[in-house]
């Protein structure tokens, strides 16, 4: 661009130059630079003459004032209501105890640990924490502070006392009792610095209290508030002089589950002692109706701030409390996977309804021999008898002809094998297994043995509960699946997935499911007066026959009981699916979907007044007996 | 050659008064420091002057006509380098301006470009014929420090991106200027000054409004302004004392290790220390302009001149940033800022200064 740049050649070598190349005429003007400096000089010092001589004292009282403490107005986070308004999150007023870092002295840290009850390497490390913040920003160190504890930081309020303690009006979480709805509902809990270090926290700050898990996860942006701030002047001995800011807290919003607390407590009672999980859905509309997950944990202990040994109980547990076990679980669907494959065979033309095949207690199919869940048979079966009585020979037989890749096209249709969508964080998606899945797994080829047990719901398949109830509910009403949810969106609606099945051929599925129910069938015990009930049992092996004759047999190891059920069969207006972890048997299963549908029922027919009120009176959120301190600050 | 030079011949009192400035630097940094993230800082600031005293030396022993010569190689390069921070550059709170190095090291090449350009324009004027300038050296010389200018304020770093320009205004002023394109060039400054105003970045903008009034947002961008004017009033005549200064201790005074450390050494000095501090710049500042005067030559003249403009400038617009009298314009303090780019490139600058005085009794 330039050639004067690019000319290095013709540049002269410093002892060849001419004359011109004297100093000297530059002399004048440097002196010039001399002045000027001279003046830039002058003029910075007039400036510190100004600030530091003429009038000191005026800045150095503003200096002495200015400790300007930042103490939060925190924001309460919104409740938590059922479809009906009834609160199940509520908060409850506390003290929260703040300490100012920049009138910290080191060795009042072991007296604040004893007079509060904290662990002192806890505090130091908390400290730590924050050092990299400005020190005028105060942090929270305990929050829900008993009587003594508040008396404590009154009584230390001199200067020569621990006047870095300050108390700040804060509003706790208060969770139902009994874990009611637990794992839907999660927990809050302060932002840990692994999260803080995570692209999806990136808007956090440390020492905010969010969601953590469950509906207070995924909604923490509606249900946080935004934290105001009061900024105060405060002289040397801790006395605000003056209140320069004030930033009104903005309180999160309330948000108004699906949930029916009433079919909520009866799943809960239900499940009481067990381990598994129920999920009751519309399927009209895919609002989750209630979800339990048992064994649970008790939110409450999360609400402040959760002490290492109850965490390390909660994590250590092998029954795994934390886990939600309606979304997470992921199992062998057993017998409940029956009607699928009906609808498979039905749907690729592999059988029709005159297929039948006699039942001698097993079967042998490439070289192996498997059995039916009757040792002495189900003699001659067809489609109807098939499902009712849960014959297994009859299905490996359907299996075998329908072939593992529409079985597992059908089994992706109802919606198994991926999210369902619904609006809770970690769900899982569960296994369809099929030849494409296999090469992909294992790079190996299908073997048409391992159909056989897919056929009844066995081999790698796995399901969690939510998709099963999907599954079925959408498969009831002939093929149309609403995405599952637990917070209505107000004004935009969902349209649903919709598949092409012949209705003719989900009539059949469904039919042989009420007479799982009504016909004397697996499904008796889900029988209920008046209703149509319609359902399908399952139970599920964990580990092969092998396995369990091979000994280390356990409670564990026990048959996972299934039972999933809908109705009114014919316009179906909720679908539950149970799980009962060591169940056994499908029909253990049973009465808990028919307690959920019965009171659904019940409910709506106005018989369940007295049960409403029996519910908001036993489960609903209420104050811990030992009240905190109430007087306003 | 012979070998005229030796240790006798450095300008002693120059490296002397320098190496003073860097310790008062290093005692402020540590007492700024203390008890934070930062408070390894000060020994790697001895770290750095140990390395500007070996810059300092490597600067002087090359004859800076071999170095002049070999300027357009290194413009460049570090415009090369200069684009290589924008497209690769760390970024760090909103804008980019180091390179990562080996060790949790940064390069910051915006600081090196200062000595480049000294040399580089120094070339250049001092083949120039004449005592004037001609129209069409203004439009060269002005290309020249644009193009680095630009680069560094896309950063955005407006203050490194202006401390180009003094180098150029004294190359012009040294070279001679008809007072016709004086008037010209006033006019086309006067003229662009709008039309800068809208490249500004909006925080840029914001600095400059509350220069003009720092009361309009006391709690934001005039919080720095008015929390520097505190920390030096409440300094007084004789200061609170190293690590005393509650302003500095108390994180009231932003980074009191780097842009800010002159409000932080007037807090706990005084004003008997600041008077100290401004006469040890004063004294190096008149040292570097001496040896201007000693030069053997135009090119000589240059590079000490440009050299003494800059420092001018930086001490200009630093310090009188820290009493309110400068819009916050983030340029580091010579040989007292944190930041080892910065060191180096001042000791880099002292060692082309003893350079040209160790060469004056050629020919």
């Amino acid at each position: 661009m330039n050639e004067y740049l690019n000319g290095a050649d013709d540049y002269t070598a410093p002892a060849e130059r001419p004359l011109r190349d004297d100093a000297k005429p530059a002399g004048g003007r440097i002196a010039l630079f001399q002045y000027l400096a001279l003046g830039v000089f002058l003029f910075l010092i007039s400036g510190f003459w100004q600030l530091q001589v003429r009038n000191p004292e005026f800045y150095s009282e503003r200096a002495e004032r200015n400790s300007i403490k930042a103490l939060p107005v925190l924001a309460p986070r919104g409740k938590i209501l059922d479809r009906d308004g009834r609160v199940i999150v509520d908060n409850h007023s506390s003290f929260s105890l703040i300490l100012s870092r920049e009138h910290l002295k080191q060795e009042h840290v072991p007296i604040i640990a004893a007079g509060l009850n904290l662990d002192r390497g806890e505090l130091e490390r908390r400290l730590y924490r924050f050092r990299s913040r400005p020190r005028y920003e105060p942090i929270i160190i305990k929050e829900e502070l008993t009587r003594a504890e508040i008396a404590f930081v009154e009584a230390h309020r001199d200067p020569e006392g621990l006047p870095e303690l300050e108390l700040v009006h804060a509003h706790r979480r208060l969770y139902p009792q009994n874990s009611l709805a637990a794992h839907v509902i999660g927990y809050v809990g302060e932002v840990s610095e692994a999260e803080l270090n995570s692209p999806e926290f990136i808007k956090y700050e440390p020492g905010d209290v969010i969601g953590k898990a469950g509906i207070e996860r995924q909604y923490d942006d509606h249900l946080r508030g935004v934290d105001g701030q009061r900024q105060v002047l405060v002289d040397n001995l801790g006395r605000e002089r003056r209140v320069i800011g004030f930033k009104e807290a903005t309180p999160g919003k309330n948000l108004e589950l699906t949930i029916d607390l009433d079919l909520q407590v009866v799943a809960e009672l239900a499940m009481e002692g067990r381990k598994g999980a129920v999920v009751a859905l519309d399927p009209r509309n895919g609002e989750v109706l209630a979800m339990v997950s048992r064994p649970a944990f008790d939110p409450n202990q999360f609400a402040g701030r959760i002490r290492s040994e109850d965490w390390k109980l909660l994590v250590s547990n092998p029954d795994n409390p934390l886990l939600n076990r309606a979304i997470q679980a992921q199992l062998a669907p057993g017998s409940t996977f029956k009607p699928i494959v009906a609808l498979a065979g039905l749907e690729s033309g592999a059988i029709d309804e005159n297929f039948r095949v006699r039942c001698p207690g097993g079967a042998s199919f490439y070289g192996r021999y498997f059995k039916c869940w009757v040792k002495q048979g189900h003699g001659v079966v067809d489609l109807h008898k098939g499902l009712v009585q849960s014959c297994d020979v009859f299905f490996y037989n359907v299996g075998n002809r329908t072939g593992i890749d529409d079985i597992a096209r059908y089994a992706e249709m109802v919606g198994f094998g991926r999210k369902t969508g619904i609006d809770l964080p970690h769900e899982a998606e569960g296994v369809v297994p099929s030849s494409q899945w296999k090469m992909r797994q294992f790079r190996q080829k299908w073997y048409a043995g391992e159909t056989i047990s897919v056929a009844i719901g066995q081999g790698a398949l796995t399901v969690t509960p939510l998709q099963l109830a999907y599954a079925m509910g959408g498969l009831a009403m002939g093929g149309v699946w609403y995405r599952p949810h637990l917070v209505k969106v107000p004004g935009r609606r969902e349209p649903p997935r919709i598949a092409k099945i012949n209705p003719e051929n989900a009539g059949k599925v469904v039919y042989g499911m009420y007479g799982v129910v009504n016909e004397g069938g697996t499904g008796v015990r889900a029988r209920l007066p008046g209703i149509s009930v319609c359902g399908k049992t399952g139970s599920s092996q964990l580990a092969s026959n092998q396995a369990l004759k091979s000994g280390k047999l356990g409670q564990t190891l026990k048959d996972n009981a299934w039972f999933v059920g809908f109705a009114p069969c014919e316009s179906p207006e909720i679908v539950v699916a149970a799980l009962y972890e060591g169940g056994e048997h499908g029909y253990l299963a049973a009465p808990i979907v028919r307690d959920v549908i019965k009171a659904y029922f019940d409910k709506k027919s106005r018989l369940g007044a007295a049960l409403v009120a029996e519910n908001t009176r036993r489960f609903g959120p209420q104050p811990p007996r030992a009240a905190p301190w109430r007087a306003a600050p | 050659m012979a070998r005229y030079r030796s240790l006798r011949d450095f300008d002693w009192p120059l490296v002397v008064i320098a190496l003073a400035i860097c310790a008062m630097g290093i005692l402020q940094i540590y007492s700024a420091t203390i008890g934070t993230a930062w408070a390894e800082a000060w020994w790697r600031q001895c770290l750095f002057v140990g390395g500007g005293m070996v810059l300092l030396w490597l600067a002087a022993s090359v004859d800076y006509h071999t170095l002049i010569n070999q300027a357009p190689v290194y413009y460049w390069v570090s415009m090369g380098g200069l684009a290589g921070v924008l497209l690769l550059g760390k970024e760090v709170s909103g804008g980019r301006r180091w390179i990562p190095l080996v060790g949790g090291f940064h390069l910051q090449v915006s600081e090196f470009v200062k000595v480049v350009l000294i040399l580089l324009l120094a070339r250049y004027l001092a083949d120039l014929k004449g005592d004037r300038l001609q129209v069409r050296d203004l439009l060269k010389l002005g290309a020249l420090t644009a193009l680095p200018a630009v680069l560094v304020m896309k950063q955005p770093d407006l203050g490194t991106a202006l401390s180009y320009l003094p180098i150029l205004a004294m190359g012009i002023f040294l070279a001679g200027l008809r007072w016709q394109h004086a008037a010209a060039l006033a006019l086309v400054g006067l003229l662009a000054l709008p039309l800068g105003w809208h490249f500004l970045k909006d925080y840029q903008k914001t600095r400059l409004v509350t220069f003009l009034d720092p009361s309009r947002d006391p709690r934001g961008a005039g919080y720095q302004v008015i929390q520097s004017q505190i920390a030096v009033g409440a300094g007084g005549m004789w200061g609170k004392g190293v690590t005393q200064g509650s302003q500095t201790q108390l994180r009231f005074l932003p980074v009191p290790h780097t842009d800010f450390i002159f409000s932080a050494f007037a807090e706990e000095h005084g004003f008997v220390g600041v008077v100290v501090m401004l006469g040890l710049y004063f004294l190096l500042l008149m040292q570097v302009v001496q040896n201007a005067q000693m030069a053997p030559d135009r090119a000589g003249v240059y590079v000490v001149m440009g050299i003494a403009a800059l420092l001018l400038f930086h001490l200009l617009v630093n310090i009188g940033m820290v009493v309110g009298r400068m819009p916050v314009t983030g340029i580091p303090l010579p040989l007292m800022s944190y930041g080892g780019s910065s060191v180096f490139s001042w000791f880099l600058m002292l060692g082309l200064v003893n350079n040209v005085r160790l060469r004056r009794f050629v020919n």
